[in-house]
């Protein structure tokens, strides 16, 4: 894709050695263009029917035709599949980052001669996939009563996210310094009080990091409810995609607007915190 | 490993500092702050992945687990006459995956990251942009290719017409010899900017004065990229090139949406994850599933990605280089 990209601009350019910052600059220009313009079609066609997009592909809508949205959000369940996204998601995330601060704050706080012991077991859990164990967990979930539920969902992500939270928030509240603990308890402060009032209001930016490194493969995530959802009303967003889908595959005008419906929210929320967003999903990959 | 434990742990006695005096208090505390997550992670991670290379030794009727078959559910899955020739056209489709990835997908990014490096005019936009498609979900990324693919309607057949070249325009996903490449091409487009961004991260890491001195001594482009830069990356290609091998013997998702779970036209982009899937959870088309096959075929994917893995691992870390 890059090589296509790459070759059809450079070549107006012939002949003349071109610079390597220009050749660079058309490249890049050329990347950009095949990474954003297959998302701005799928929002131009939104505002299209389905007879517009076969005839005039590539032209621009009348903006003002919003039908196909309002019946994506007023005739089918995808409000439904998005609340259960933000329901699923948000109680995830809650989880992953009130377990993951408890092991990573006893790890890193208190000496103990369990803690190789503890990170060892979650440096098993970062590793293995858990997307491999999906037939035991069925079984699990269906003996716990859990299986096509919300929380069948809510305790697999919380598992998965886990370990790499215990890990990001050991790594920062090591680095703290012992005085403010020592200050505190001096003082006559209690351990719970000095993790909550002392050292847990420092640990914001670590939460937020694993926040959004966990919360963006939950939100996207097909694979779990695929398996484990059979009810349309449990069913989280990308799963009810595949329903939507199926109910209008003829009718690609609705069918845009409910891709554009549903990649909107993370799509704006990446733009408008893109810095945080590339920093949390590629912290585990750069050191 | 020569551990001699003389006595048992609570007859030694242990140097006990004034902070942890408070025995009890403390200790109930620490306890509430492990036991939770400990236990949580046992009952959902440890256990189903013990129970799941248990379960491939059982044969299975639907839900209830019956017989001990031994490894009977492992020779049907790797030579079995129904099972086996599936799992093996699936599995090279696993690896011709692997190596386009490799190159289209981290060689791109790699490439990518260079001309970013630079910090050009117009840095910041190239680097939001490229990252885009990796926030999305896999499964809008599928349906919006499989749209962009239709080969009467889709985008690429009509821009292929717009420019006259009609006889280049093809049933993309349906046929055999260009369905996988155009999975792939989908997979690249989403995910090119996680090993761009990685490998940026790793290039700004490198001394400037390195790079500096390089170029006060004439070096090439193309002699600084490979002698310079690529080794001084090696820990970013080290993770990138695991995470790849992970997620191309797991893929699953773009297959699943593109094609459909029968990996059609013809089992030509039939992958180890539909199998997978078809054989746990069955299909629309035979609504059978077996927990034992499908148990045998998830453990020897398991071991193969953790064998693999390792090896590669280790191999990438021997050549990367500490400064």
């Amino acid at each position: 894709m890059i090589a296509m990209a790459k070759s059809s601009p450079a070549s107006s350019s012939s002949r003349q050695p071109v610079s390597f910052a220009f050749l660079a600059q058309v490249i890049l220009i050329a990347n950009s263009f095949v990474m954003l313009y297959p998302v701005v079609v799928m929002v131009l066609s939104a505002f299209k029917t389905t007879g517009e997009i076969f005839e005039h592909p590539f032209a621009l809508p009348d903006f003002t035709q919003v039908h196909n949205f309002a019946k994506v959000l007023g005739e089918t369940s995808m409000p439904t599949y998005f609340v259960n996204s933000i329901i699923v998601t948000g109680i995830s995330i809650l989880l992953i980052l009130v377990l993951g601060t408890m092991a990573g704050y006893a790890v890193a706080r208190y000496e103990s001669r369990t803690n190789t012991f503890i990170l060892l077991f979650f440096l098993a859990g970062l590793m293995l996939p858990l997307k491999l164990a999906v037939i035991p967990l069925f079984i699990l979930l269906r003996d716990l009563n859990l299986l096509d539920s919300r929380w069948s969902l809510i305790v697999t992500y919380t598992a998965i996210g886990l370990p790499s939270a215990v890990f990001i928030m050991a790594g920062f509240l090591r680095s703290l310094p012992a005085e403010l603990e020592d200050a505190a308890r001096i003082d006559g402060a209690s351990e719970p009080r000095i993790m909550w009032s002392v050292m847990l209001p420092l640990a914001r930016p670590p939460m937020a990091i694993a926040a959004i490194q966990n919360a963006v493969p939950i939100w996207n995530d097909f694979f779990f409810p695929l398996v484990f959802i059979q009810t349309d009303s449990y069913k989280t967003l990308p799963q009810g995609l595949t329903t939507f889908m199926g109910e209008y595959t003829t009718d690609w005008g609705m069918l845009f607007a409910g891709l554009t419906i549903a990649a909107a929210p993370i799509t704006l929320l990446y733009i408008a915190l893109s810095r945080q967003f590339i920093q949390g999903m590629t912290a585990g990959a750069v050191k | 490993m020569g551990f001699i434990r003389r006595s048992s742990p609570k007859a030694r006695p242990m140097p006990v500092s004034p902070k942890q005096a408070r025995t009890l208090k403390h200790r109930s505390w620490v306890a509430f702050l492990v036991v939770p997550p400990v236990v949580f992670m046992s009952l959902f991670v440890v256990y189903p992945i013990l129970s799941a290379f248990a379960y491939a030794f059982y044969e299975w009727r639907g839900l209830a687990r019956g017989e001990f078959v031994g490894l009977a559910n492992f020779k049907e899955v790797l030579l079995g006459a129904t099972m086996a020739p599936t799992v093996w056209n699936a599995f090279l489709h696993n690896v011709y995956a692997l190596v386009a990835l490799m190159i289209i997908q981290n060689g791109g990014g790699f490439f990518l990251a260079w001309l970013l490096y630079k910090e050009p005019f117009g840095f910041r936009f190239h680097r939001v942009a490229v990252f885009v498609p990796v926030v999305l979900s896999t499964i809008i990324v599928g349906f919006l290719w499989k749209l962009f693919l239709n080969p009467n309607f889709g985008i690429i057949n009509q821009a292929i017409y717009s420019i006259g070249l009609d006889s280049w325009a093809k049933p993309w996903l349906g046929d055999s010899s260009t369905a996988l490449g155009a999975l792939i091409l989908a997979n690249a487009w989403h995910f090119v900017g996680f090993p761009t961004l990685v490998y940026l991260a790793g290039m700004q890491r490198i001394p400037s004065e390195i790079i500096e001195a390089a170029r006060l001594d004439g070096t090439t482009e193309w002699q600084l990229l490979k002698n310079i830069v690529w080794p001084l990356v090696a820990p970013s290609t080290t993770i990138l090139f695991t995470l790849l091998f992970i997620g191309a013997f797991n893929w699953f998702e773009i297959p699943y949406v593109m094609v459909g779970l029968d990996g059609s036209p013809f089992g030509s982009t039939d992958v180890l994850g539909l199998v997978f899937y078809r054989t746990a959870f069955g299909n629309q088309s035979a609504s059978i599933q077996n927990f034992g096959l499908g148990s045998a075929l998830a453990t020897l994917i398991f071991l193969f990605i953790v064998v693999f893995a390792s090896m590669l691992t280790l191999w990438l870390r021997r050549r990367e280089i500490q400064f």
